[in-house]
């Protein structure tokens, strides 16, 4: 009973102890925060990652692809189709896109993954569609322009696009047409810049220097010979074969004049793109075709926005030459699976690894989280770093705890001899002390667990204050795609975080009481 | 310990003062309560052996008020702290009812301090955190874990608060030490040592640090323990006067007991 009462008496009555816990309450709190932080960006991460890429990826490097894919996809379902929810097929090649910004003027070029998907299937086994802009491209794709309303019910500050745009795009670039052939002998680069350019297939900006030089001045045609139609092409009114474009190809996200986050766009929908990627060929060759932008593709994550560009998947085959002479069959460079709900991604893995060995057919066989290992390990690593940097400032607060308790002992010496000459064993003594640093390392993370709780339940409005006070951005979202700062709160981890500085400080508390507790109580009786 | 403090006056009373070769009459077939016999201590300073003690004999019989006197210096504190076992001697044996004590394990001396032998001290020992009653209660808290305590509390409770009103300190239950006169400490540390209802009260200069009035109102309140309730009483003074209100007086110089005299 009295070790209670001492400990509770000494605990309202030595607040230099206190103090020598704010440092456990700050780390405890601190923990909190960084933990939750960095678990909301991780997860965050996961969700984005794992909604672009399917649970597992089966790619051919073989420029020519995986042949057959519905055999592939028959023995697929075979072996693991009990935990087979969806399967696509697609082709991922690199490409480079080109086209006029409609801010300057200037043409643009890109480096690209082109993705051949199919439009029917390949929703089903990403989060694809929930990416898109426009809100009947989410329903359903289907590569057609649409009148206008992207970004409905997801950005409502979206230029005006789609046949909108188009439209009075096309009618500028016939009036500059004419005013050129008016006005005989005026250079081409005195007209002003389109407000929306349309890529023409006649090439005002000398197309058809690039790809002389692209080809090494081999006289004959440029590209591998694209059918274009010879009928007479109306951009008021026709599109080329539509493309979805990652969102950061053609945008820029900056500020406008008052501060506000504003994303600027080189191209919307609408507007007419050009896309080069080499032919199955041997060697390959480059091949190039118009496509008109009809929409865009939003996951925000930068590595993904700003490389996609997604087609419909017979027309790069078409233009690829993927096509078995013999047979008509059109092959496909990877085969994507979406696994049902609670399905073991990795035993899937090793089983078509198992069916299809990589020395016989060379493809690669990848989880999500295989292909992004080393980021998901990256973030990892991060947190098990600041969770040890973390521990350690709250262990240096424990050394705080130690010195003040040798000192609060030193001062307790006449209690302990009064203690012991009433009769308290030893133990007893030592668990006043024990006592004392638990009560004390409770109410110091208990603080620090409430604090940091409140810190995270307000973080964005706090970054806010930040910012107003320091006018710096805490969080810029032109660097960050989150407008929001991304937390989760994990139960287990406060838990452990709490347990952890409790831990400490009574370990902290060890030596001390253990000092106390060997004190002679005659020595300690006499001691003035 | 819980058995109340029993309020019974002793069968004959006290008469006079004059200098006797023995105990009076009625401690004469007393029982020993405590025996020291042959005991020595000594300090050790640096190399230097510093005996404090050499071989000292003592006897206290159930119901005395025996006094040990001596210069400053003299060990007496010393062989106090070595008779309730704050301390073990060098050599020599301590009796306490019988029981050699001296070489018993710790946490049997800490029970025999608890619930056998109470002390007071000069400078009062008083746990300055905790409120008159609390410090009176400490002994029993001590004895009791927090369940078998909370369910006596009441009990407990009343008793100190009637130890208290014994020392005539009703009326500062809730007062910290520091809030106290000495002489008022010094009662509420005679109430903290009667709350185990101890067979042995040790006293050491329990006056020393108090000026004429209080240690006679101190000096009071012990004989009255003494002869209305029957405490046996060890006392270290180096007041003669109130050596001469003891039933015998040992006097301690150069580690040896060198006299005894008798009062009664
Ligand atoms: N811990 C100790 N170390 C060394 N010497 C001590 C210690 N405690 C007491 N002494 C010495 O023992 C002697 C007796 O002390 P004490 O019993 O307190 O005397 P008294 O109470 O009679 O004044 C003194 O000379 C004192 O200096
Ligand atoms: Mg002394």
């Amino acid at each position: 009973m009295y070790k209670l009462l001492l400990s509770w008496r000494y605990l309202k009555s030595r607040y230099i102890a206190l103090a020598s816990i704010v440092s456990v309450t700050l780390g405890v709190a601190t923990l909190i925060v960084v933990n939750s932080v960095m678990a909301g960006f991780s997860d965050e991460m996961h969700k984005r990652l794992h909604g672009i890429l399917s649970d597992v990826v089966i790619r051919s490097h073989d420029l020519n692809g995986l042949p057959d894919p519905q055999w592939h996809m028959d023995e697929i379902q075979k072996l693991a189709g009990d935990q087979i929810e969806a399967m696509t097929a697609a082709i991922q090649i690199p490409a480079m896109i080109n086209f006029r910004d409609n801010i300057q003027g200037q043409w643009i070029t890109q480096p690209i993954t082109l993705i051949g998907i199919d439009q029917q299937t390949y929703a089903g086994v990403s989060d694809f569609s929930e990416y898109l802009l426009h809100p009947d491209n989410r329903q359903q794709l289907d590569f057609l322009l649409k009148e206008n309303d992207y970004g409905r019910g997801k950005k409502d500050r979206f230029p005006v696009s789609g046949w909108a745009r188009r439209r009075v795009s096309a009618e500028w670039q016939t009036n500059a047409a004419n005013a050129q052939t008016q006005q005989d002998g005026i250079d081409a680069a005195d007209i002003p810049a389109s407000p929306f350019p349309l890529v023409d297939d006649s090439g005002i900006e000398g197309q058809g220097e690039t790809v002389e030089g692209l080809d090494n001045g081999v006289p004959g045609v440029p590209f591998q010979s694209v059918d274009e139609p010879e009928l007479v092409f109306d951009p008021a009114t026709e599109q080329h074969t539509g493309i979805v474009l990652g969102i950061s190809i053609c945008s820029v996200r900056g500020r406008d004049a008052d501060g506000e986050v504003m994303d600027y766009y080189f191209a919307l929908p609408g507007d007419d793109v050009k896309v080069t990627f080499p032919n199955t060929g041997q060697p390959p060759k480059a091949v190039s075709d118009s496509f008109t932008i009809v929409d865009f593709y939003e996951s925000e994550m930068s590595e993904y926005d700003s490389s996609f560009a997604f087609v419909p998947l017979s027309k790069i085959q078409d233009l690829r030459g993927m096509v078995d002479i013999q047979s008509g069959v059109k092959s496909v460079s990877t085969i994507q699976l979406k696994l049902k709900e609670g399905a073991d991604l990795n035993a899937v893995r090793d089983k078509l690894q198992a069916r299809f060995p990589i020395q016989q057919f060379g493809y690669q066989i990848q989880t999500w989280r295989d292909m992004q290992g080393p980021l998901l390990a990256a973030v990892q690593l991060e947190t098990t770093i600041l969770n040890i940097l973390l521990f350690l400032i709250i262990a240096v607060a424990g050394f705080g705890i130690l010195a003040t308790f040798f000192m609060i002992v030193v001062e307790k010496t006449r209690d302990v001899g009064i203690l012991k000459s009433l009769g308290a064993p030893s133990g007893g003594v030592m668990s006043i002390f024990l006592g004392y640093g638990l009560s004390l390392g409770t109410v110091g993370s208990g603080v620090g667990l409430v604090l940091g709780l409140l810190f995270v339940d307000h973080i964005n409005t706090i970054a806010g204050w930040i910012e107003q006070v320091t006018g710096q951005e805490v969080f810029d979202p032109t660097v960050y795609y989150f407008s929001q700062i991304p937390v989760i709160v994990n139960p287990v981890t406060c838990v452990w975080v709490v347990l952890g500085a409790i831990a400490i400080a009574v370990i902290a508390s060890i030596l001390p009481a253990r000092k106390a507790a060997k004190l002679h109580p005659v020595e300690a009786l006499r001691y003035e | 310990m819980s058995s109340a403090f029993e309020l019974t006056y002793p069968e004959t009373p006290r008469q006079d003062n004059e200098t006797q070769d023995s105990l009076h009459p009625r401690l004469l077939t007393s029982p020993v309560v405590l025996q020291a016999t042959g005991v020595t201590k000594s300090y050790r300073k640096g190399k230097v052996e510093v005996p404090v003690l050499n071989g000292v004999d003592i006897e206290v019989v159930e119901g005395e008020f025996q006094a040990i006197v001596g210069a400053s210096g003299s060990g007496k504190s010393t062989l106090l702290h070595l008779l309730a076992t704050l301390d073990k001697p060098d050599s020599g044996e301590i009796f306490f009812e019988d029981n050699r004590i001296d070489n018993l394990p710790a946490a049997s001396r800490d029970i025999l301090r608890n619930r056998y032998i109470g002390m007071i001290f000069q400078f009062y020992h008083l746990l300055p955190e905790l409120t008159a009653l609390e410090n009176v209660l400490m002994p029993v808290m001590i004895n009791h874990g927090v369940v078998s305590y909370m369910m006596q509390r009441w009990k407990f409770r009343k008793r100190a608060k009637e130890l208290l009103d014994l020392v005539g300190l009703s009326h500062r239950l809730k007062h910290r030490p520091r809030e106290m006169s000495g002489g008022e400490m010094q009662r509420v540390a005679i109430a903290r040592s009667l709350m185990a209802n101890p067979r042995l009260l040790l006293a050491d200069e329990p006056t020393g640090n108090l000026d004429r009035a209080a240690g006679e109102e101190i000096m009071s309140i012990i004989n009255e323990l003494n002869s209305a309730y029957d405490v046996t009483i060890i006392m270290v003074t180096h007041d003669m006067s109130i050596a001469a209100q003891a039933d015998r007086t040992v006097r301690l110089a150069e580690g040896r007991v060198e006299s005894v005299s008798f009062q009664s």
